[in-house]
């Protein structure tokens, strides 16, 4: 037990030492947070849209200027005739052009319904997708108030979008889960891969081997200062989108942390399984980076949704740990569900934390090759 | 004597390449044992087997009388090695590489520290620096010292003095000499001929085989032929000239002389003759004794 604790103290020392992994451990996770937060958000705000008003009457003024005023958009050009539409939406300026028909008002009044057209920039399916739900919901707003004034009849279809869960869209609160799945692979398994294969690259390893040190000892040795500096991360990235952003966590905080603590420990196993198969230290980050990483950044569902993606890539991702992880995080932040909604994922990743463990203390060699 | 390692047709093979072959040698307790040879010889690898890092393909390799594959458990507390490339962590200081290693091997600094007082005492003022900042001497004495922290039976040194200056390096074999009291027995491997010399006994090793095991002194009397010293100021010249001379054997350069051997024993004086043709002039011919490189020579050139 005193050699062990000696190994871990050691470890310690390289980790406070090392300005570069202490930067990754920390500096990475933090900024991370933030620039998903704040640059990479997806909503809407100040958008231009341009119209081509051919009606130009009050009612089309009045939809106009709540379009505006709604903080969402903003009033780019007035367009003289649909040839323009075109022109303006290629300028990339405007993200939506809103197309008012001839005698809308007119139509309105007399016959109940008239037709208003959203042409959106189709070149940007997020932004033009967004785009297009903002417009029809402050319709269907615009809609309601008149109703509301002509009490007789209902004036137009009302169209009614409702979003379930992050109910103003909020793009932080979609991100943060993601980016606590990512840190925690790229921490745990790329940095755990790179300790284990740097003793084999400075010649340590030859007298570590050569040592009463168990195999067993000196992977949990390896293991246990990242495995609470990780744990350490989390509670960070927590707090920050906490205070930061106002994230709530729906569900039972003390549940967040053991799925996460279980994260943790697979993506471990994960790192050292890496390392035993590496022979050098280029050759983990390689594996890390381009095998663990990539596919996780963009087969976990974290950016794509796995609903969409070609079978071929979703059969791809079921084979990847932090695509469980993202659904448990997300269910139990965002949604706030329990364990029950969650225990088929928790035993996948269990599974998977096994099979690493087991190949892991099979392939880590007593001698050199 | 008790035999600390015995050796009895060890072989390792590395794919196609034989790396070790046939390795017979006994290593008695106590004794300073070189083993002597060129870069690729097989001496680290020979080292690793040793230390129970490698598993030899044939043979048999007793270490302190245990079995090198049955018995690496119990092997492990009592070896003390140290790898070609010093094993120091660069990023911990002086001090706490030694106590680490301490920990490591169930021990502590102050248990052993009259064990490495002596090496020790040298670095001891920059127990706090960075072993990475360390010169190549000091490297060197700190892997000692670590190697030998928990007082092993037997301390395996792979080409220690490789890469570190003169000085350093015969200080570092008196240190090996002042352990003796202790009983450990000391393997070591060396490039560097005039430190064979300095062992008990040596054996020379060349492309994974063992040529001679025995007393550095006895192998240099091991050497069959007549042996002439040759100097002259243009050393480059005699060589190449001496090398062309029909009646001559081998001749190999030796510090600022060259060791020559002739077809029947002995020179006349046509051979000075045949030198103030070439140009040679101020040539000094005398009889010399062997030394363990020249031995070593022998031994390749019959093997070819």
């Amino acid at each position: 037990m005193k050699r062990f604790l000696g190994f871990v103290k050691k470890e310690f020392l390289h980790i406070f030492r090392d300005v570069r992994t202490m930067i990754i451990l920390f500096g990475i996770p933090a900024v991370q947070i933030l620039l998903f937060g704040f640059v990479v958000s997806t909503d809407l705000k100040n958008a231009r849209v341009a119209f081509l008003d051919l009606s130009g009457d009050e009612m089309t003024q009045k939809i106009s200027d709540k379009i505006c005023s709604s903080g969402f958009f903003r009033r780019g050009e007035n367009l003289l005739n649909s040839n323009d539409i075109d022109r303006v939406l290629r300028g990339n300026k405007i993200k939506a052009v809103i197309v008012y028909e001839k005698d809308f008002g007119r139509k309105l009044i007399s016959e109940g319904r008239a037709a208003v057209s959203i042409i959106a920039d189709g070149s940007e399916p997020n932004m033009a997708t967004l785009t297009t739900n903002y417009l029809t919901a402050i319709i269907a707003d615009f809609n309601r108030e008149l109703a509301g004034r002509s009490a007789a009849k209902t004036l137009l279809v009302q169209p009614e979008v409702r979003m379930f869960y992050n109910p103003s869209l909020k793009g932080q609160f979609m991100f943060v889960p993601g980016v606590i799945t990512l840190i925690m692979i790229l921490i745990c398994a790329l940095m755990t891969s790179i300790t284990i294969t740097r003793e084999k690259e400075f010649g340590t390893m030859e007298v570590l081997l050569v040592s009463p040190l168990k195999p067993l000892q000196i992977i949990l040795g390896k293991v246990l200062p990242y495995f609470l500096l990780s744990f350490v991360d989390v509670i960070m990235i927590l707090l920050l989108s906490w205070f930061v952003f106002g994230l709530p966590i729906k569900g039972s905080l003390l549940l967040l942390l053991a799925e996460s603590m279980l994260y943790i420990f697979m993506s471990l196993s994960l790192g050292i399984l890496i390392s035993t198969a590496a022979k050098n230290m280029q050759q983990a980050i390689f594996i890390s980076l381009v095998g663990m990483l990539l596919p996780a950044v963009l087969l976990s569902g974290f950016i794509f949704p796995i609903e969409n993606m070609p079978k071929i890539y979703g059969w791809v991702s079921a084979v990847l740990p932090p695509r469980y992880f993202i659904t448990i995080i997300k269910n139990i932040m965002i949604k706030g569900t329990g364990f029950l909604y969650v225990w088929k994922e928790t035993l996948i990743l269990m599974i998977f934390t096994l099979v690493f463990i087991g190949l892991s203390m099979k392939n880590f060699k007593i001698r050199l090759q | 004597m008790k035999k600390a390692v015995e050796s009895s047709g060890t072989g390792k093979k590395f794919g196609a390449t034989q790396a070790l072959k046939d390795i017979s040698f006994v290593v008695n307790e106590g004794e300073i044992f070189g083993f002597i040879g060129p870069d690729g010889a097989g001496k680290t690898t020979l080292f690793r087997i040793i230390t129970t890092l490698l598993l030899p393909d044939e043979g048999e390799m007793k270490v302190l009388g245990l079995d090198c594959r049955s018995g690496y458990k119990e092997l492990r507390k009592n070896i003390g090695y140290m790898p070609g490339r010093f094993s120091l962590y660069q990023d911990l200081s002086v001090e706490e590489n030694l106590h680490f290693y301490a920990t490591v091997f169930g021990t502590t600094v102050e248990e052993n520290y009259d064990l490495i007082s002596g090496i020790y005492s040298h670095i001891e003022p920059f127990k706090k620096r960075l072993a990475g900042r360390l010169s190549g001497g000091m490297k060197q004495k700190l892997a000692l010292s670590c190697a030998l922290i928990h007082k092993p039976a037997l301390l395996v040194l792979d080409e220690p003095t490789t890469g570190v200056d003169a000085v350093s390096r015969s200080e570092f074999w008196e240190m090996l000499k002042k352990l003796k009291p202790y009983n450990i027995t000391i393997i070591v491997s060396t490039p560097y001929m005039d430190e064979a010399m300095k062992c008990d006994r040596v054996a020379l090793i060349q492309d994974g085989q063992i040529l001679s095991v025995d007393q550095p002194e006895k192998v240099r009397d091991g050497f069959s032929r007549k042996l002439f010293s040759v100097k002259a100021p243009e050393k480059y010249k005699l060589i190449t000239a001496l090398r062309s001379y029909p009646g001559i054997s081998t001749a190999y350069p030796f510090g600022d002389a060259v060791h020559v051997t002739f077809k029947d024993d002995d020179f006349d004086d046509a051979l000075y003759d045949y030198l103030d043709r070439m140009g040679i002039t101020d040539v000094k011919i005398t009889g010399t004794r062997a030394g363990i490189e020249d031995r070593f020579l022998e031994l390749m050139g019959s093997k070819v």
